[in-house]
Protein backbone atom coordinates (compact mmCIF):
# COMPACT_ATOMS: atom_id res chain seq x y z
CA UNK A 1 0.00 0.00 0.00
CA UNK A 2 2.72 2.61 1.28
CA UNK A 3 6.07 1.37 -1.05
CA UNK A 4 9.66 3.09 -0.69
CA UNK A 5 11.29 3.16 -4.41
CA UNK A 6 15.11 3.55 -3.54
CA UNK A 7 14.35 6.40 -1.18
CA UNK A 8 17.66 8.44 -0.39
CA UNK A 9 17.19 11.53 1.78
CA UNK A 10 20.02 14.05 2.82
CA UNK A 11 20.20 16.14 5.90
CA UNK A 12 22.66 17.92 7.52
CA UNK A 13 25.22 16.73 5.41
CA UNK A 14 24.80 12.53 5.43
CA UNK A 15 22.28 10.05 3.74
CA UNK A 16 20.01 9.83 6.67
CA UNK A 17 18.11 7.36 4.19
CA UNK A 18 20.15 5.71 1.81
CA UNK A 19 18.46 3.53 -1.00
CA UNK A 20 15.54 2.39 1.23
CA UNK A 21 13.04 0.14 0.00
CA UNK A 22 10.40 -0.93 1.21
CA UNK A 23 6.31 -2.03 1.36
CA UNK A 24 3.45 -1.82 4.02
CA UNK A 25 0.60 -3.72 3.00
CA UNK A 26 -2.98 -2.64 3.20
CA UNK A 27 -4.34 -3.44 6.99
CA UNK A 28 -0.84 -4.58 8.22
CA UNK A 29 1.11 -3.06 11.41
CA UNK A 30 4.31 -2.33 10.19
CA UNK A 31 6.71 -1.20 13.26
CA UNK A 32 9.79 0.43 12.41
CA UNK A 33 12.52 0.13 15.42
CA UNK A 34 15.74 1.53 15.62
CA UNK A 35 18.65 3.69 17.57
CA UNK A 36 17.75 7.58 18.47
CA UNK A 37 18.38 9.72 14.94
CA UNK A 38 19.07 6.82 12.56
CA UNK A 39 15.78 8.72 10.29
CA UNK A 40 12.69 6.80 11.83
CA UNK A 41 11.07 10.35 11.80
CA UNK A 42 12.18 11.10 8.75
CA UNK A 43 10.94 7.94 7.24
CA UNK A 44 7.48 8.89 8.36
CA UNK A 45 7.05 12.10 7.13
CA UNK A 46 7.92 11.20 3.78
CA UNK A 47 4.70 8.89 3.70
CA UNK A 48 2.86 12.51 4.17
CA UNK A 49 5.52 14.48 2.11
CA UNK A 50 6.59 16.73 5.19
CA UNK A 51 9.58 15.85 3.45
CA UNK A 52 10.63 14.84 0.39
CA UNK A 53 12.95 12.93 -0.80
CA UNK A 54 16.18 13.79 -2.51
CA UNK A 55 16.14 10.89 -4.66
CA UNK A 56 13.75 8.20 -4.82
CA UNK A 57 9.69 8.09 -4.94
CA UNK A 58 6.94 7.29 -2.53
CA UNK A 59 4.05 5.19 -3.87
CA UNK A 60 0.90 5.22 -1.69
CA UNK A 61 -1.11 2.72 -3.90
CA UNK A 62 -0.53 3.51 -7.43
CA UNK A 63 -0.34 7.37 -6.78
CA UNK A 64 3.28 9.14 -5.83
CA UNK A 65 3.25 10.56 -2.41
CA UNK A 66 7.02 12.75 -3.01
CA UNK A 67 5.24 14.52 -6.50
CA UNK A 68 1.77 15.32 -5.51
CA UNK A 69 0.58 18.77 -4.92
CA UNK A 70 -2.63 20.92 -4.44
CA UNK A 71 -5.34 19.24 -4.35
CA UNK A 72 -3.97 15.48 -4.74
CA UNK A 73 -1.86 15.89 -1.97
CA UNK A 74 -4.59 17.27 0.43
CA UNK A 75 -6.76 14.22 -0.70
CA UNK A 76 -3.89 11.95 -0.04
CA UNK A 77 -2.90 13.52 3.18
CA UNK A 78 -6.68 12.96 4.58
CA UNK A 79 -6.05 9.31 4.49
CA UNK A 80 -3.37 9.62 6.65
CA UNK A 81 -3.74 10.44 10.52
CA UNK A 82 0.14 11.19 12.52
CA UNK A 83 0.48 10.91 15.77
CA UNK A 84 3.63 13.00 16.41
CA UNK A 85 7.10 12.71 18.46
CA UNK A 86 5.71 15.15 20.71
CA UNK A 87 2.70 15.17 20.44
CA UNK A 88 2.22 18.73 18.74
CA UNK A 89 -0.89 20.20 20.22
CA UNK A 90 -2.13 23.58 19.37
CA UNK A 91 -1.32 25.69 22.45
CA UNK A 92 -4.14 27.96 22.67
CA UNK A 93 -6.43 25.12 21.92
CA UNK A 94 -7.70 23.13 24.75
CA UNK A 95 -7.18 19.52 24.26
CA UNK A 96 -10.97 19.08 23.30
CA UNK A 97 -11.13 21.61 21.09
CA UNK A 98 -7.82 20.44 19.46
CA UNK A 99 -8.95 17.24 18.53
CA UNK A 100 -11.66 18.96 17.22
CA UNK A 101 -10.00 20.75 15.08
CA UNK A 102 -10.10 18.16 12.12
CA UNK A 103 -13.30 17.92 11.84
CA UNK A 104 -14.26 21.72 12.74
CA UNK A 105 -11.95 22.74 9.79
CA UNK A 106 -12.56 20.28 7.37
CA UNK A 107 -15.61 18.83 7.98
CA UNK A 108 -19.78 20.07 7.80
CA UNK A 109 -20.56 17.44 10.56
CA UNK A 110 -23.07 19.27 12.83
CA UNK A 111 -21.43 20.09 16.21
CA UNK A 112 -23.53 17.74 18.56
CA UNK A 113 -21.94 15.18 15.88
CA UNK A 114 -18.26 16.44 16.49
CA UNK A 115 -18.42 16.97 20.32
CA UNK A 116 -19.60 12.97 20.38
CA UNK A 117 -16.55 11.94 18.28
CA UNK A 118 -14.15 14.31 20.12
CA UNK A 119 -15.05 12.27 23.02
CA UNK A 120 -15.57 9.06 21.57
CA UNK A 121 -11.86 9.41 20.48
CA UNK A 122 -10.90 11.03 24.06
CA UNK A 123 -12.46 7.96 25.66
CA UNK A 124 -10.31 5.52 24.04
CA UNK A 125 -7.06 7.35 24.88
CA UNK A 126 -8.68 8.17 28.51
CA UNK A 127 -7.82 11.43 28.68
CA UNK A 128 -12.09 12.33 29.23
CA UNK A 129 -10.75 14.20 32.35
CA UNK A 130 -8.65 16.77 30.77
CA UNK A 131 -10.55 17.72 27.89
CA UNK A 132 -10.82 20.93 29.11
CA UNK A 133 -7.03 21.33 29.94
CA UNK A 134 -4.49 23.28 27.80
CA UNK A 135 -1.83 21.54 26.50
CA UNK A 136 0.63 23.22 28.66
CA UNK A 137 -1.13 22.32 31.70
CA UNK A 138 -0.99 18.68 31.23
CA UNK A 139 2.31 16.04 31.56
CA UNK A 140 4.07 14.99 28.51
CA UNK A 141 2.43 11.68 27.99
CA UNK A 142 -0.77 13.25 28.55
CA UNK A 143 0.00 15.74 25.49
CA UNK A 144 0.93 12.35 23.56
CA UNK A 145 -2.16 10.33 24.11
CA UNK A 146 -4.00 14.05 23.06
CA UNK A 147 -2.34 13.80 19.68
CA UNK A 148 -3.56 10.26 19.40
CA UNK A 149 -6.93 11.39 19.59
CA UNK A 150 -6.47 14.09 17.29
CA UNK A 151 -4.87 11.76 14.78
CA UNK A 152 -7.87 9.24 15.14
CA UNK A 153 -10.82 11.51 15.42
CA UNK A 154 -10.57 11.95 11.59
CA UNK A 155 -11.02 7.49 11.29
CA UNK A 156 -8.36 7.49 8.77
CA UNK A 157 -7.54 4.54 6.93
CA UNK A 158 -3.76 4.99 7.47
CA UNK A 159 -2.32 5.68 10.97
CA UNK A 160 1.44 6.62 11.56
CA UNK A 161 2.54 6.76 15.27
CA UNK A 162 5.50 8.15 16.04
CA UNK A 163 6.68 6.32 19.39
CA UNK A 164 3.35 6.09 20.92
CA UNK A 165 4.07 4.87 24.28
CA UNK A 166 7.50 6.17 24.69
CA UNK A 167 7.36 8.55 28.00
CA UNK A 168 4.39 6.88 28.95
CA UNK A 169 4.16 4.42 32.44
CA UNK A 170 4.27 0.73 31.04
CA UNK A 171 0.22 1.04 32.15
CA UNK A 172 -0.45 3.00 30.05
CA UNK A 173 1.54 2.06 27.27
CA UNK A 174 0.00 -1.54 26.40
CA UNK A 175 -3.06 0.48 27.02
CA UNK A 176 -1.80 2.53 23.72
CA UNK A 177 -0.36 -0.89 22.55
CA UNK A 178 -4.06 -2.51 22.75
CA UNK A 179 -6.04 0.70 21.56
CA UNK A 180 -3.23 0.33 18.39
CA UNK A 181 -4.65 -3.64 18.03
CA UNK A 182 -8.25 -2.35 17.93
CA UNK A 183 -8.00 0.32 15.86
CA UNK A 184 -6.06 -2.48 12.78
CA UNK A 185 -8.78 -5.32 13.62
CA UNK A 186 -11.23 -4.09 14.07
CA UNK A 187 -11.45 -1.21 11.96
CA UNK A 188 -8.45 -2.24 9.18
CA UNK A 189 -6.70 0.63 9.90
CA UNK A 190 -2.94 0.20 8.32
CA UNK A 191 -1.03 1.37 11.14
CA UNK A 192 3.25 2.27 10.88
CA UNK A 193 4.63 2.35 14.22
CA UNK A 194 8.09 3.65 15.07
CA UNK A 195 9.23 2.76 18.88
CA UNK A 196 12.05 2.23 20.69
CA UNK A 197 9.69 0.10 23.05
CA UNK A 198 10.46 -4.03 22.06
CA UNK A 199 7.80 -5.41 24.00
CA UNK A 200 5.36 -3.09 22.28
CA UNK A 201 6.65 -3.90 18.75
CA UNK A 202 6.94 -7.42 19.05
CA UNK A 203 3.37 -7.66 20.60
CA UNK A 204 1.39 -5.61 18.24
CA UNK A 205 3.22 -6.34 15.13
CA UNK A 206 2.72 -7.93 12.08
CA UNK A 207 5.91 -7.36 10.46
CA UNK A 208 8.79 -5.82 12.44
CA UNK A 209 11.56 -3.56 10.32
CA UNK A 210 15.40 -2.03 11.95
CA UNK A 211 16.06 0.82 10.68
CA UNK A 212 20.14 1.07 10.62
CA UNK A 213 22.57 3.00 8.43
CA UNK A 214 19.73 4.32 6.33
CA UNK A 215 18.38 1.08 5.36
CA UNK A 216 16.30 -1.95 7.04
CA UNK A 217 19.12 -4.33 7.66
CA UNK A 218 16.11 -6.61 9.07
CA UNK A 219 12.40 -6.78 7.98
CA UNK A 220 10.44 -10.04 9.82
CA UNK A 221 7.66 -11.11 11.44
CA UNK A 222 8.05 -10.89 15.74
CA UNK A 223 8.77 -14.24 16.23
CA UNK A 224 11.60 -14.29 13.36
CA UNK A 225 13.14 -10.82 14.07
CA UNK A 226 13.69 -12.36 17.73
CA UNK A 227 15.65 -14.92 16.18
CA UNK A 228 16.87 -12.84 14.32
CA UNK A 229 21.11 -13.25 13.53
CA UNK A 230 21.98 -9.73 12.45
CA UNK A 231 24.49 -8.28 15.28
CA UNK A 232 22.28 -4.57 15.25
CA UNK A 233 18.85 -6.77 16.07
CA UNK A 234 20.39 -8.67 18.68
CA UNK A 235 21.96 -5.57 20.22
CA UNK A 236 18.95 -3.73 20.73
CA UNK A 237 17.06 -7.03 22.19
CA UNK A 238 19.37 -7.51 24.42
CA UNK A 239 19.71 -3.83 25.80
CA UNK A 240 15.83 -4.58 26.23
CA UNK A 241 17.03 -8.19 28.46
CA UNK A 242 14.80 -9.94 25.47
CA UNK A 243 16.56 -12.58 24.76
CA UNK A 244 16.66 -14.60 21.39
CA UNK A 245 13.29 -16.29 20.61
CA UNK A 246 11.43 -15.83 24.03
CA UNK A 247 9.13 -12.73 24.31
CA UNK A 248 6.35 -11.42 26.44
CA UNK A 249 2.95 -11.43 24.01
CA UNK A 250 -0.37 -9.93 25.25
CA UNK A 251 -1.55 -12.66 27.69
CA UNK A 252 1.05 -14.98 27.74
CA UNK A 253 4.85 -16.32 27.03
CA UNK A 254 5.58 -17.94 23.51
CA UNK B 1 6.48 28.00 0.91
CA UNK B 2 7.21 26.02 4.33
CA UNK B 3 10.94 24.55 4.60
CA UNK B 4 11.59 21.77 7.24
CA UNK B 5 15.15 21.59 6.07
CA UNK B 6 18.42 24.09 6.48
CA UNK B 7 19.96 25.32 3.70
CA UNK B 8 22.77 23.63 2.99
CA UNK B 9 26.68 24.31 0.53
CA UNK B 10 26.71 21.22 -1.45
CA UNK B 11 30.16 19.34 -0.17
CA UNK B 12 33.08 20.59 -2.31
CA UNK B 13 31.42 23.95 -3.57
CA UNK B 14 34.24 27.04 -3.94
CA UNK B 15 33.95 30.17 -1.97
CA UNK B 16 32.43 31.43 -5.15
CA UNK B 17 29.98 28.90 -5.81
CA UNK B 18 28.75 29.57 -2.67
CA UNK B 19 28.68 32.70 -3.11
CA UNK B 20 26.04 32.43 -5.55
CA UNK B 21 24.33 30.03 -3.90
CA UNK B 22 24.01 32.39 -1.16
CA UNK B 23 22.49 35.02 -3.27
CA UNK B 24 20.43 32.99 -5.01
CA UNK B 25 18.66 31.49 -1.64
CA UNK B 26 18.42 34.99 -0.44
CA UNK B 27 16.36 35.55 -3.37
CA UNK B 28 14.52 32.81 -2.87
CA UNK B 29 13.34 33.63 0.22
CA UNK B 30 12.32 36.93 -0.54
CA UNK B 31 10.16 35.52 -3.32
CA UNK B 32 8.51 33.00 -0.45
CA UNK B 33 8.34 36.01 1.48
CA UNK B 34 6.48 38.03 -1.04
CA UNK B 35 4.22 34.75 -1.97
CA UNK B 36 3.36 34.57 2.05
CA UNK B 37 2.05 37.99 2.37
CA UNK B 38 0.48 38.16 -0.70
CA UNK B 39 -1.37 34.56 0.40
CA UNK B 40 -2.37 36.03 3.13
CA UNK B 41 -3.91 38.87 2.11
CA UNK B 42 -5.72 37.23 -0.44
CA UNK B 43 -7.40 35.51 2.02
CA UNK B 44 -8.84 37.86 4.16
CA UNK B 45 -12.45 37.05 2.86
CA UNK B 46 -11.97 33.79 4.74
CA UNK B 47 -12.36 35.30 8.05
CA UNK B 48 -15.82 36.08 7.39
CA UNK B 49 -16.05 32.51 8.70
CA UNK B 50 -17.33 32.48 12.38
CA UNK B 51 -14.41 29.94 13.17
CA UNK B 52 -11.94 32.34 11.81
CA UNK B 53 -13.06 35.13 13.98
CA UNK B 54 -11.94 34.36 17.29
CA UNK B 55 -8.48 33.87 16.48
CA UNK B 56 -8.56 37.58 14.62
CA UNK B 57 -10.30 38.81 17.74
CA UNK B 58 -7.52 37.76 19.59
CA UNK B 59 -4.72 38.75 17.42
CA UNK B 60 -6.10 41.98 17.78
CA UNK B 61 -6.24 42.31 21.43
CA UNK B 62 -2.85 41.16 20.76
CA UNK B 63 -1.30 43.73 18.59
CA UNK B 64 -3.35 46.59 19.40
CA UNK B 65 -4.66 46.54 23.38
CA UNK B 66 -1.16 44.92 24.40
CA UNK B 67 0.73 47.37 22.93
CA UNK B 68 -0.92 50.17 24.31
CA UNK B 69 1.02 51.07 27.08
CA UNK B 70 4.45 51.03 25.61
CA UNK B 71 2.94 53.08 22.38
CA UNK B 72 1.31 55.65 24.64
CA UNK B 73 4.86 56.23 26.78
CA UNK B 74 6.86 56.28 23.75
CA UNK B 75 3.66 58.49 21.94
CA UNK B 76 3.98 61.36 24.27
CA UNK B 77 7.83 61.27 24.83
CA UNK B 78 8.13 61.51 21.50
CA UNK B 79 5.94 64.82 21.05
CA UNK B 80 7.32 66.36 23.86
CA UNK B 81 10.79 65.73 23.13
CA UNK B 82 9.69 67.31 19.25
CA UNK B 83 8.58 70.19 21.35
CA UNK B 84 11.33 70.97 23.02
CA UNK B 85 14.05 70.80 20.43
CA UNK B 86 11.83 72.33 18.03
CA UNK B 87 11.22 75.08 20.75
CA UNK B 88 14.77 75.77 21.38
CA UNK B 89 15.32 76.96 17.99
CA UNK B 90 12.46 78.75 17.18
CA UNK B 91 12.84 80.85 20.36
CA UNK B 92 16.10 81.83 18.90
CA UNK B 93 13.63 83.83 15.71
CA UNK B 94 10.70 84.34 18.64
CA UNK B 95 8.66 81.70 16.68
CA UNK B 96 7.36 79.07 19.25
CA UNK B 97 3.92 79.49 18.35
CA UNK B 98 4.99 77.43 15.70
CA UNK B 99 5.97 74.35 17.31
CA UNK B 100 2.54 73.34 17.34
CA UNK B 101 2.57 72.94 13.44
CA UNK B 102 6.18 71.43 13.76
CA UNK B 103 4.73 68.80 16.00
CA UNK B 104 1.55 68.00 14.09
CA UNK B 105 3.18 67.68 11.09
CA UNK B 106 6.32 65.44 11.69
CA UNK B 107 4.10 63.77 13.71
CA UNK B 108 1.65 63.01 11.19
CA UNK B 109 3.64 62.41 8.10
CA UNK B 110 6.51 60.86 9.80
CA UNK B 111 6.94 59.76 13.50
CA UNK B 112 3.69 58.52 14.40
CA UNK B 113 3.72 55.49 11.65
CA UNK B 114 7.15 55.48 12.23
CA UNK B 115 7.40 55.16 16.15
CA UNK B 116 4.41 52.29 15.30
CA UNK B 117 6.15 50.13 13.24
CA UNK B 118 9.22 50.09 15.15
CA UNK B 119 7.13 48.78 18.12
CA UNK B 120 4.81 46.72 16.67
CA UNK B 121 7.94 45.32 15.10
CA UNK B 122 9.59 44.50 18.39
CA UNK B 123 6.76 43.80 20.20
CA UNK B 124 4.40 41.91 18.09
CA UNK B 125 6.60 40.71 15.13
CA UNK B 126 8.82 39.15 17.24
CA UNK B 127 6.26 37.14 18.56
CA UNK B 128 4.63 36.12 15.76
CA UNK B 129 8.25 35.09 15.02
CA UNK B 130 8.73 33.12 18.07
CA UNK B 131 5.47 31.56 18.66
CA UNK B 132 5.57 30.34 14.82
CA UNK B 133 8.43 29.16 14.89
CA UNK B 134 8.40 27.15 18.11
CA UNK B 135 5.03 25.83 16.18
CA UNK B 136 7.18 24.77 12.85
CA UNK B 137 10.35 23.18 15.05
CA UNK B 138 7.16 21.53 17.47
CA UNK B 139 6.02 19.95 14.19
CA UNK B 140 2.61 21.97 15.04
CA UNK B 141 3.08 23.64 11.58
CA UNK B 142 3.41 19.65 10.05
CA UNK B 143 0.28 18.52 12.21
CA UNK B 144 -2.09 21.46 10.47
CA UNK B 145 -0.93 20.20 7.01
CA UNK B 146 -1.37 17.20 7.85
CA UNK B 147 -4.97 17.71 8.93
CA UNK B 148 -4.78 19.67 5.56
CA UNK B 149 -5.63 22.70 6.94
CA UNK B 150 -3.47 25.75 5.35
CA UNK B 151 -1.23 27.66 7.84
CA UNK B 152 -1.30 30.53 5.99
CA UNK B 153 -4.85 30.60 6.30
CA UNK B 154 -5.31 29.81 9.45
CA UNK B 155 -2.32 31.72 11.19
CA UNK B 156 -1.02 34.23 8.83
CA UNK B 157 -4.40 35.82 7.39
CA UNK B 158 -5.52 36.41 11.06
CA UNK B 159 -2.38 38.61 12.45
CA UNK B 160 -2.13 40.06 9.09
CA UNK B 161 -5.66 41.63 9.04
CA UNK B 162 -5.11 42.67 12.92
CA UNK B 163 -2.11 44.19 11.75
CA UNK B 164 -3.38 45.90 8.63
CA UNK B 165 -6.05 47.12 10.94
CA UNK B 166 -4.81 48.14 14.17
CA UNK B 167 -1.66 49.89 12.51
CA UNK B 168 -3.42 52.65 11.27
CA UNK B 169 -5.29 52.99 14.57
CA UNK B 170 -2.39 52.93 16.62
CA UNK B 171 -0.72 55.40 14.21
CA UNK B 172 -3.74 57.68 14.70
CA UNK B 173 -3.23 57.09 18.41
CA UNK B 174 0.29 58.33 18.13
CA UNK B 175 -0.18 61.04 16.34
CA UNK B 176 -2.98 62.48 18.98
CA UNK B 177 -1.09 61.98 21.79
CA UNK B 178 2.35 63.08 20.28
CA UNK B 179 0.30 66.63 19.72
CA UNK B 180 -0.90 66.25 23.32
CA UNK B 181 2.48 65.45 24.43
CA UNK B 182 4.24 68.53 22.95
CA UNK B 183 1.30 70.90 24.19
CA UNK B 184 2.46 70.19 27.45
CA UNK B 185 5.89 71.16 26.68
CA UNK B 186 4.86 74.15 25.20
CA UNK B 187 2.59 75.61 28.01
CA UNK B 188 4.87 74.49 30.64
CA UNK B 189 8.33 75.38 29.56
CA UNK B 190 8.14 77.39 26.34
CA UNK B 191 5.44 79.84 27.84
CA UNK B 192 3.04 78.80 24.18
CA UNK B 193 -0.62 79.21 25.64
CA UNK B 194 -2.63 75.94 24.96
CA UNK B 195 -5.16 77.14 22.77
CA UNK B 196 -2.95 79.07 20.45
CA UNK B 197 -0.61 75.66 20.50
CA UNK B 198 -3.44 73.65 19.50
CA UNK B 199 -5.18 76.21 16.92
CA UNK B 200 -1.98 76.06 15.13
CA UNK B 201 -1.78 72.66 15.32
CA UNK B 202 -4.92 71.99 13.25
CA UNK B 203 -4.06 74.71 11.14
CA UNK B 204 -1.26 72.77 9.41
CA UNK B 205 -2.92 69.53 9.94
CA UNK B 206 -3.74 68.67 6.64
CA UNK B 207 -5.58 65.83 5.31
CA UNK B 208 -2.74 64.83 2.78
CA UNK B 209 -0.16 64.47 5.76
CA UNK B 210 -2.95 62.21 7.89
CA UNK B 211 -3.70 60.09 4.41
CA UNK B 212 0.20 59.69 4.14
CA UNK B 213 1.10 58.63 7.39
CA UNK B 214 -1.97 56.12 7.54
CA UNK B 215 -1.04 54.69 4.19
CA UNK B 216 2.84 54.49 5.44
CA UNK B 217 1.28 52.45 9.14
CA UNK B 218 -0.79 49.69 7.05
CA UNK B 219 2.28 49.23 4.64
CA UNK B 220 4.56 48.51 7.55
CA UNK B 221 1.47 46.70 9.25
CA UNK B 222 1.85 44.24 5.96
CA UNK B 223 5.64 44.33 5.99
CA UNK B 224 5.99 43.30 9.58
CA UNK B 225 3.45 40.50 9.54
CA UNK B 226 4.71 39.41 6.42
CA UNK B 227 8.70 39.11 7.62
CA UNK B 228 7.63 37.99 11.14
CA UNK B 229 5.27 34.71 10.09
CA UNK B 230 8.11 34.03 6.78
CA UNK B 231 10.59 34.13 9.63
CA UNK B 232 9.09 31.94 11.90
CA UNK B 233 7.29 29.72 9.62
CA UNK B 234 11.08 28.46 7.75
CA UNK B 235 12.82 28.41 10.79
CA UNK B 236 14.55 25.06 11.70
CA UNK B 237 17.07 23.26 14.45
CA UNK B 238 14.94 23.58 17.11
CA UNK B 239 15.24 26.86 19.82
CA UNK B 240 18.28 27.92 18.47
CA UNK B 241 16.69 27.67 14.62
CA UNK B 242 13.50 30.22 16.80
CA UNK B 243 16.16 32.26 18.54
CA UNK B 244 17.80 33.38 15.27
CA UNK B 245 14.20 33.66 13.29
CA UNK B 246 12.95 35.87 15.99
CA UNK B 247 16.00 38.38 15.70
CA UNK B 248 16.21 38.26 11.86
CA UNK B 249 12.49 39.27 11.76
CA UNK B 250 13.03 41.76 14.33
CA UNK B 251 16.04 43.25 12.18
CA UNK B 252 15.10 42.87 8.80
CA UNK B 253 11.28 44.60 9.99
CA UNK B 254 13.40 47.22 11.57
CA UNK B 255 15.24 47.90 8.43
CA UNK B 256 12.16 47.57 5.78
CA UNK B 257 10.48 50.69 8.27
CA UNK B 258 13.05 52.53 7.43
CA UNK B 259 13.49 52.11 4.10
CA UNK B 260 10.00 52.13 2.83
CA UNK B 261 9.29 55.01 4.97
CA UNK B 262 11.50 56.70 3.27
CA UNK B 263 10.61 55.66 -0.77
CA UNK B 264 6.86 55.97 0.42
CA UNK B 265 7.56 60.32 1.94
CA UNK B 266 9.98 60.69 -1.99
CA UNK B 267 6.48 59.08 -3.56
CA UNK B 268 3.78 61.24 -2.50
CA UNK B 269 6.05 64.39 -2.49
N1 LIG C 1 14.41 18.98 9.52
C1 LIG C 1 15.64 18.49 9.62
N2 LIG C 1 16.67 19.23 9.23
C2 LIG C 1 17.94 18.75 9.33
N3 LIG C 1 18.25 17.56 9.79
C3 LIG C 1 17.27 16.76 10.20
C4 LIG C 1 15.90 17.18 10.14
N4 LIG C 1 15.13 16.20 10.63
C5 LIG C 1 15.98 15.21 10.97
N5 LIG C 1 17.25 15.53 10.72
C6 LIG C 1 18.41 14.68 10.95
O1 LIG C 1 18.10 13.39 10.52
C7 LIG C 1 18.51 12.42 11.45
C8 LIG C 1 17.39 11.49 11.78
O2 LIG C 1 16.39 12.17 12.52
P1 LIG C 1 15.06 11.49 13.02
O3 LIG C 1 14.30 12.53 13.74
O4 LIG C 1 14.39 10.79 11.91
O5 LIG C 1 15.61 10.40 14.05
P2 LIG C 1 14.77 9.29 14.79
O6 LIG C 1 15.20 7.99 14.23
O7 LIG C 1 13.33 9.61 14.74
O8 LIG C 1 15.34 9.42 16.26
P3 LIG C 1 14.52 9.45 17.64
O9 LIG C 1 14.35 8.03 18.02
O10 LIG C 1 15.44 10.14 18.56
O11 LIG C 1 13.26 10.16 17.40
C9 LIG C 1 19.06 13.16 12.65
O12 LIG C 1 20.44 12.97 12.67
C10 LIG C 1 18.73 14.59 12.42
O13 LIG C 1 19.86 15.39 12.72
MG1 LIG D 1 11.93 10.33 15.93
Amino acid sequence: MIRFEHIVKRLAGRNVLDDLSFEIRKGEVFVIVGPSGTGKSVTLKHMVQLLRPTSGTVWLGDESVSDADGRDLERLRERFGYLFQGGAMLGWLTVAENVALPLEEKTDLPEDEIAKRVHEALEMVDLEDAADQYPAEISGGMQKRAGLARAIVRRPEIVLYDEPTSGLDPVTARTIDRLIQHLNRDLGVTSVVVTHDMQGALSIGHRVAMLHGGRFVEVATPKAFAASACPEVQQFLEAQYITRGNFFVEGGTK
Amino acid sequence: MITREPFEYPENASRLECLVLAARESMADTGRAVLLGVRAIRMLPDLRRPKARAEFMRQMYICGIESLPVITVVALFTGMILAFQTGIELRRYNQEVYIGSAVMVSMLREMAPFITGLILGACVGSAMAAQLGTMTVNDEIAALEIMSIDPVRFLVTPRMAAMMIMTPILSFYTCMLGTLGGGVIGTTQLNVPWAQYMSNAMEFARAKELFVGLVKALIYGIIITTISCNEGLTATQGAVGVGQATRRAVIISFLLVLIVGYFVTRFFY
